[in-house]
């Protein structure tokens, strides 16, 4: 049988998929291991009993300092600016794009407007962003919202005006106005396509989210890697990496299927 | 006779390309008017011109003698090839539509009595285009047959003067379009419909149609075959039939249970 023909039942399929990960890890123990086998205070590969005890601190005890939990601080911290940045970059890209995408006259007069803007690197803004705004919240969360709102309204203009034109003929002729269609006929049906516009966003929200904390953060997630970096502390930034991978996988399922159950008619026939 | 939809001398270029030129028609209300034609020969774009989708180079339209606007409005409906019912709406949603964006303009939707009211008229419609038991299917679960009877009945719900329809029956089984025939020609006769349709199948048109019109080029130069339009070279009445023709009836009888079946195949 041909390889394109076969397909892993579902069993397997989740077999197959954890093996490289099982077998990632398995190889990263055994260098571990190796290292430590040779020099007993290794801190470039620690194992997992230096992790726990190194996150237990931060998990469990409250810092003398500000009285936090710092895992959670930092966790609570970091959803916040990326959720109101990720809402504030939806919001204006289901806006902008419903407009640009179905208003032709603006489309003409700010189209090349958002391409500009988006074609900028937003890490090049962030000086500017630092000086305007200050050190404080609000430079992070408009770093995220420079850095993905132009690429999402982009998607999404483009999307909408890509609908079918008998679509747009058809609702004119069912008496519906610029109004009318851009409400009833576009904005259902940019919804399902601006979760997935958020779901391919999450990846530069984050790299948006790390560099702001990076560089001016007293608090979050990139602000406690980048801290401990210092100390050569490999025992908390790889739980930390970890944990904001599974927090981007939790985000993406959760939209993937809120994709799916809010709106059955878009994938697919079977609902 | 008075006509319902006047063209006077229309002319369709695109840039130096000439694709329609002089094309007088006049189309009495209660018409069912078959355009056929060669490829290219502008049958879609005199459509698109009668519906409102694009602005003739010269020459004037006219509906009951008043001055068509250069736009789509609600006094032509129209159906398509594909792409004419709205995938996010239900098969009831979808026909509502027209009724609620002429009665709630901010909001685009009903509520309460209106509603109720709204989807009485649409029901019905539906009904009467064999869609009564699929109110709630999405346009994804149904055949090609079903969608485009959705579409009429979108089309019909706003009572449009003239019923405009660009090869609607193309994309669908033989069977399942001798149905459709079956019901555009119940359609036509039961709601006094006027209808204009492009098709590509000759035989279509003449079992349908009261009058076929024919698309083609008069003259033809061959170093620039561009620059010379096509008008309507043959307008032929046929004798408007009281009864839907017998090769019609016997394809009815013949497939019934055609799009039927494909509701479970779809």
């Amino acid at each position: 049988m041909r390889w394109v023909n076969r397909h892993a039942r579902r069993g397997d399929r989740i077999l197959l998929g954890a093996l490289p990960i099982i077998l990632l890890i398995l190889l990263y123990l055994v260098l571990a291991a190796q290292r430590h086998a040779e020099n007993p205070m290794d801190k470039i590969l620690p194992l997992p009993g230096s992790m726990r005890d190194a996150m237990a601190a931060l998990l469990f005890q409250a810092d003398q300092l500000t009285g936090q939990v710092v895992f959670w601080a930092d966790t609570l911290a970091s959803l916040q600016r990326l959720g109101i940045g990720l809402g504030i970059a939806t919001l204006s890209a289901l806006v902008v794009g419903l407009v640009l995408g179905v208003l032709p006259p603006v489309r003409a007069t700010f189209g090349p407007l958002v391409t500009a803007i988006a074609v900028i690197p937003p890490i090049a803004l962030l000086p500017i962003l630092f000086i305007a705004l200050g050190l404080g919240e609000t430079a992070k969360v408009a770093l995220i919202v420079i850095g993905i709102a132009p690429v999402m309204m982009r998607d999404i203009a483009a999307y909408v005006a890509d609908l079918p034109r008998e679509q747009i003929i058809k609702a004119q002729t069912l008496g519906a106005s610029s109004w009318q269609i851009m409400i009833r006929v576009a904005l259902p049906q940019a919804m399902p396509r601006l979760l997935h516009a958020m779901r391919l966003a999450l990846g530069p929200a984050w790299v948006f989210l790390i560099s702001a904390e990076a560089i001016a953060s007293d608090v979050g997630l990139g602000y406690r890697i980048f801290l401990v970096r210092r100390y050569l502390s490999m025992d908390v930034i790889i739980p930390y990496v970890a944990w904001i991978a599974i927090l981007a996988i939790l985000m993406d399922m959760a939209l993937a299927l809120a994709s799916r159950r809010a709106f059955p008619w878009a994938h697919g026939a079977k609902h | 006779m008075s006509a319902l939809l006047s063209l006077r001398n229309i002319w369709v270029e695109y840039g130096d390309k000439i694709v329609l030129e002089k094309v007088d028609l006049d189309i009495e209300a209660g018409s069912f008017v078959s355009i056929i034609g060669p490829s290219g020969a502008g049958k879609s774009s005199l459509l698109r011109v009668v519906l409102g989708q694009e602005v003739p180079t010269r020459g004037s339209i006219l509906l009951d003698g008043e001055p068509l606007k250069p736009e789509c409005g609600p006094d032509r409906g129209v159906v398509f090839q594909r792409y004419s019912v709205f995938p996010h709406l239900s098969v009831l949603r979808n026909t509502i539509f027209g009724l609620e964006c002429a009665n709630a303009p901010l909001t685009a939707r009903l509520f309460g009595g209106a509603r109720r009211a709204a989807a009485a008229e649409a029901e019905e419609m539906l009904r009467a285009v064999g869609l009564g038991d699929a109110l709630h299917l999405y346009p994804a679960q149904m055949s090609g047959g079903m969608q485009q009877r959705l579409a009429i009945a979108q089309a019909l719900v706003k009572r449009p003067r003239i019923l405009l329809l660009d090869e609607p029956f193309g994309a669908l089984d033989p069977g399942i379009r001798a149905d459709m025939h079956a019901l555009i020609t119940r359609l036509w006769r039961d709601y006094a419909l006027t209808i204009i349709m492009v098709t590509h199948d000759i035989r279509e048109a003449f079992t349908l149609g009261t009058r076929v019109l024919t698309l083609d080029k008069r003259r033809h130069d061959p170093h620039a075959p561009h620059r010379f339009g096509a008008t309507a070279v043959y307008d032929l009445p046929l004798l408007r039939r009281t009864e839907p023709a017998a090769s019609e009836d016997a394809a009815e009888e013949n497939s019934p249970q055609n799009d039927e079946e494909a509701i479970g195949n779809g």
